[in-house]
This record gives C-alpha cells, structure tokens and sequence, in this order.
C-alpha cells in the first residue's frame, strides 16, 4: 500500500496530496496543469517534495523530518511515462529486460514470458521502439516497468499521446494488467471515460490538491 | 603507387603516431571537460569553453611558443618533468604529440560536448527508475547514446593532429625521424629547389587522410540517435 502526504513545489506552483492507494487502480484525476504529474514525480523520486512522508508497504521512501529521501533506483517504483521514454539504441527486449537485468533474482516476481504473452509483445522483441507504433511503444513501455517487479506502477496519462483507434486498441491491455497483475497502480488521467472504465477508485487533483471521491 | 621514398613514409608514420597518441593522450581530459561543459552549470563557464576553444583560433605559432615556454628544460613543466621523471619532450617526438593534442582538444572537446547535450535527459531518468544507479546510467544509456559524437570528435581531432604544423614545428622543429611529421617534412621538401614533386606526392596522402577521416566522422555523425519518437498520425 502507498501512504502519501506531501507538500511539493513546482516553481511557484504549490501542489499538495494526502491519500492512500492500495492494489487495483486509484485514478489521479484532473484537468492538465493540476499537478498531477508532479505527484507522480515526487512519488518515483525524481523530484523532491518541500515537506512531508511518503510510504510504501511500510518502507519510508520520504520523510523530510527525518532526512530520508531513497534513491529513485532504490524506490522499487515501476513508471510508465506518458511519453515512453524507450532507449532508442536498444531492441524491445533489451527495453523490456533493463530493469529485470539488474533485479537480484530473489526480488524478480514477474516473468519475462508471462509479461510478453500478456502485452503480446512476441513478434516486436528484435525490433526498434522507434520502428513501432505509439500504442506497440506504450505496451512495450508497461511491460517494461512491469518486469522491474515493482511494488508500485506509476502511468501518467500512458493514453494522452494516442489517437482514438490506437487508445481502443491498448484499453484491453491495461485491463488485462488491472486483473492479472496484483499491484497497486497510480493512474494519471484528464480522461473521464478512460478512469471510468479502469479504475476502482478515482482521487480529483485540481489546483494542486488531492481530494478523495469514488468512481 | 605513389612511389614514397623511406623518407617519406618515415614522416607518414610519424605523423601517424603522433596522431594516435594525441588522441589517445586526450581523450580522457577532452570527454571529462566535455561531460562537465555538457552537464554542470558554474561560474566563469564562458571563460573556461573559451579557454578550451582558444588553440582553434591563436595563431599556431602563439601556441607552440607557450608549449616551448612551459615545457622547455627551464620551463615550470619541463623542469618538473626533466628533474622527478628524467623526461624531456622539447624537441621530442612525444613533445609533438603535447603539440597535436592541444591543438586537437578543440574539436574533440566539441564533438563531444554536443554528442552528450543531445542525449535525451529524460531517458536518463527513465533508467533510474528502472533501477538503475548514476554509473549504471552513464554506461548503458549517456555513454551509448553519444558514443557515435565521441568517436567522430576523436577522428577529427586525429586528423588534425596529423596535419599539426605551426605549434609543432615551433615547440619541437624539424629533425628528421623524430620530429618531422609529415606537414613539417613538405614544408621542407618546398625549401629544396627539386622538392616539388615529392612535396606533391605528401600533400595528395594528406588530402586522403584528411578526407577519409571526415567521411568517417560524418557517417558517425548522421547516426546519432534521435531520441524524437514517431509521430501517430
């Protein structure tokens, strides 16, 4: 389970989140520029709150009282980026098997071959991100936060970059992931309809503070 | 082919030496200062790329004329070398190679620091959430993703050490198998009043060099990766 409760700047910017999400998918939903994004980046640990404590299944990842800030690596924190972020010089399985590579084995709870039937990644694995689709990009993207085993999975708005045919074609995956995959999942979205389908529990963000609601 | 005389291809080899090693010898200073031109904002950085930049445009002979000064027997940096290590370089080949290094510096230093402003920092920080340390970072994706930028910036800056004259002839001269590369030995094949042809026979492996080289720095150049990913339309 991750327990949140920061205060984080951005530029002047302030952007404050207290909640709790627990396995199955929590929408963090708002409209752009409501600081949800910035919530996921203090959550991965790629940008420091001013103040407050950040928690995962009882591990302090932040704590500014008591000057802890883990390291973004050491975070176990899977994210899929809106804008997948794939290393171009790799093919898709060395995409898919960066994290899971440097995993020591005993921590490695998902398996290569269940997560690539899952994302029907089979045919792209000697191929380029950048010769794929944006929707076969993205899936590459899950499966590679997925395969660092993480015990949480940050998506920030992973739809936003598709076009409507290509976002149809990726729903069914995330729901697969939603059902199959017993993690807790942060799910940024501006889209109703897209945090209606998918999510158990949607949390609004609007200008810079979290309130809890349900789907 | 072209009919080389010993002589000739001794300056050939020499220069080709010369060459190598001033890229090997700077290749660490010239990525580190790259790395840091690239990465890290302080004051005075104007200064210190100007600084670095400085041997593209002093007159050669400006730049020698330090080396001499700094590196002569009297020299603060001769003087050490000579007295703790016993190594001279001032009218040494390896004072050539100090010569070629300097002048070469400025174009590696550029091709670099472009090839490591071009990675995309955003994926740098996609690995560390994938688990992966600062190191780890620099060597499976910084380091990979300029190394084309890097190779073309240490062939560059390899031709250009081959082709160094002004700053070697003033800070090493011209003696025969040690310090006669080969623009010093054209220079003095033009002093000779039968030394046209030969001269001639030097310039065009120059020539050839210098373009093979380039083609080979430019073909690195095109394959820089693009970190822009295909559009959806």
């Amino acid at each position: 389970m991750l327990e949140i409760d920061i205060v984080t700047l951005r530029g002047e910017f302030v952007v404050e989140a207290r909640f709790t999400a627990d396995r199955g998918i929590t929408a963090l939903f708002g409209p752009s520029g409501s600081g949800k994004t910035t919530i996921l980046s203090a959550i991965a640990g790629v940008v420091r709150p001013r103040q407050g404590q950040i928690k995962l299944d009882g591990r302090v990842l932040y704590d500014s009282a008591a000057n802890i800030d883990i390291a973004p690596e050491h975070r176990r924190i899977g994210t899929v980026f809106q804008d997948r972020r794939l290393f171009p010089h790799l093919s898709v399985e060395g995409n898919l098997l960066f994290g899971y590579n440097q995993l020591a084995p005993n921590l490695r709870t998902q398996k290569p071959t269940d997560v690539i039937a899952m994302l029907e990644l089979l045919p792209f694995l000697d191929r380029k991100p950048m010769s794929l689709s944006g929707g076969e990009q993205q899936r590459v993207a899950i499966g590679r936060a997925l395969l660092m085993s993480p015990q949480l999975l940050l998506m920030d708005e992973p739809l936003a970059s598709l076009d409507a045919r290509r976002k149809a074609e990726i729903l069914p995956y995330l729901e697969r992931l939603r059902d199959q995959v017993s993690l807790p999942i942060l799910y940024v979205s501006h889209d109703e309809r897209e945090v209606a389908r998918l999510a158990k529990r949607t949390i609004a963000v609007a200008d810079g503070r979290v309130a809890e609601g349900r789907a | 082919m072209l009919d080389l005389s010993p002589a000739d291809l001794e300056a050939i080899a020499l220069s080709l030496k010369v060459g190598a090693w001033s890229v090997v010898c700077s290749l660490p200073f010239a990525f580190g200062l790259a790395y840091v031109l690239a990465r890290v904002e302080f004051a005075f950085k104007p200064v210190v790329s100007a600084a670095i930049l400085l041997p593209l445009v002093l007159p050669p002979v400006v730049t020698g004329f330090f080396l001499l000064l700094a590196f002569g027997k009297n020299g603060p940096i001769g003087e050490i070398l000579d007295q703790w290590f016993g190594i001279t370089v001032a009218f040494k080949w390896t004072g050539a190679v100090i010569a070629a290094a300097i002048m070469g510096l400025p174009l590696m230093v550029m091709g670099m620091r472009i090839s490591i402003e071009s990675v995309d920092r955003r994926l740098e920080m996609a690995a560390r959430t994938l688990g992966a340390g600062p190191w780890r970072t620099f060597f499976t994706v910084t380091l990979p993703l300029s190394l084309p930028g890097i190779l073309a910036g240490s062939i560059l800056s390899f031709a250009r050490s081959f082709g160094e004259f002004g700053a070697t002839i003033t800070f090493v001269s011209n003696i025969p198998g040690e310090t006669r590369t080969l623009p010093i030995a054209i220079y003095a094949l033009l002093q000779t009043p039968s030394g046209d042809s030969a001269a001639l026979k030097l310039s065009l492996v120059a020539i050839a060099i210098a373009l093979i080289a380039i083609v080979i720095a430019e073909v690195l150049n095109r394959r820089l990766p693009k970190t822009h990913e295909r559009d959806d339309a």
